[in-house]
């Protein structure tokens, strides 16, 4: 499915998990341009972070449990996950509470590698 | 310059839907080409042709549908984001067309920009 | 990097995200976070300090639609939807802080 061009493509995740549905229609995103052959970043940020708490359990509210799928993401060749230390640490999280393996960076490197991006997409 | 515009939130509700018309209005105005918009999440209630806001008021589906037709402008519905929220082929306004997230990455990839609008 | 906000500062913390994350850069103000721009707000101090490394413009018609076209903050770059336009051209990428 290349497109021929590879862009760099940034997804932006401030938002929490199940309070709307921005969180789980961003990764169905994210997953479609991965299989486009695109350099994908994905970063969590602000209430973005609460997508990546362990142990999300949905049953209670009658929603669908999306958390698994950031564990998937490796078979998708999705490899940068990056979390905002800031935000992190604002929320009372560190990456032992994280579904999977991230990158934590502060909001000086977070810009910096928002500058170098070709497309940014925020959801 | 080629321009790819997102709109994420339904019409009335939001400005989103007002603010990217009339960015693409702009672009189209200083000769670019706004080559397709893509409507995401409650954006694609943009698209439903029983929209029927009041006389005195913009008729923000309308208003897509004939700037598509006087610019070529590629209105792209999500399909699943469009199913989820009861917008289908029955219901779809002139101009727009349902089909796959592909089209936004493709926008991603073929426009020169792309610019988003949401909540 | 244009960065795109268009969420008042005084109910979101949308702007002083963008502020924390961007050292430079355009800012570009729109719908709601016109309020960002208007003298006296409480978070003018915050925009005057960014506004020290990056520039900072304003969707003139969103301030005027909200009675405020008679407060923005001096510094602060006014233009319509074609100047929106044009910022998205002289920065390589645009970002929607959403």
């Amino acid at each position: 499915m290349s497109e021929g061009t590879v862009k760099k493509f940034m997804f932006v995740n401030r938002k929490a998990p199940h309070g709307t549905i921005y969180a789980l229609e961003s990764l169905e995103v994210v997953l479609i341009t991965a299989a486009f052959d695109q350099d994908v970043s994905l970063v969590f940020a602000d209430d973005g972070v609460y997508q990546l708490k362990k142990g999300q359990q949905t049953k209670g509210i009658e929603t669908k449990n999306f958390s698994p799928t950031y564990r998937a993401l490796e078979g998708y060749d999705i490899e940068k996950l990056y979390v905002e230390k800031e935000s992190m640490e604002a929320r009372g999280l560190s990456e032992e509470d994280l579904l999977v393996d991230v990158t934590v960076l502060s909001s000086a490197e977070m810009g910096k590698l928002m500058a170098e991006q070709d497309v940014v997409l925020s959801f | 310059m080629k321009f790819g515009i997102v709109v994420n939130e339904g019409p009335y509700q939001h400005q989103a839907s007002d603010s990217a018309y009339l960015f693409a209005k702009a672009a189209i105005a200083k000769g670019h080409e706004v080559w397709r918009v893509f409507f995401y999440h409650d954006g694609v209630n943009n698209a439903s042709k029983l929209t029927e806001p009041p006389q005195d008021d913009r008729h923000i589906v309308n208003r897509w549908t004939k700037l598509a037709e006087e610019h070529k402008v590629d209105l792209v519905v999500c399909v699943a984001a469009a199913l989820r929220r009861g917008i289908k082929e029955e219901n779809l306004a002139q101009g727009f067309r349902i089909s796959g997230l592909g089209q936004l990455v493709e926008a991603g990839t073929k426009c020169d920009r792309l610019v988003t609008f949401g909540d | 990097m244009l960065h795109i906000i268009n969420k008042s500062p005084l109910s979101s913390g949308t702007l002083e995200s963008c502020l924390r994350m961007n050292a430079a850069g355009d800012i570009l103000l729109t719908e709601d976070a016109v309020y960002a721009a208007t003298k006296g707000n409480v978070f003018e101090g915050k925009l005057r300090e960014a506004m020290a490394r990056c520039k900072v413009y304003v969707l003139q018609p969103d301030l005027e639609a909200r009675g405020l076209a008679d407060r923005l903050i001096e510094g602060v770059t006014s233009v319509d939807h074609g100047g929106f336009v044009d910022l998205t051209i002289s920065n390589n990428a645009c970002q929607s802080w959403l």
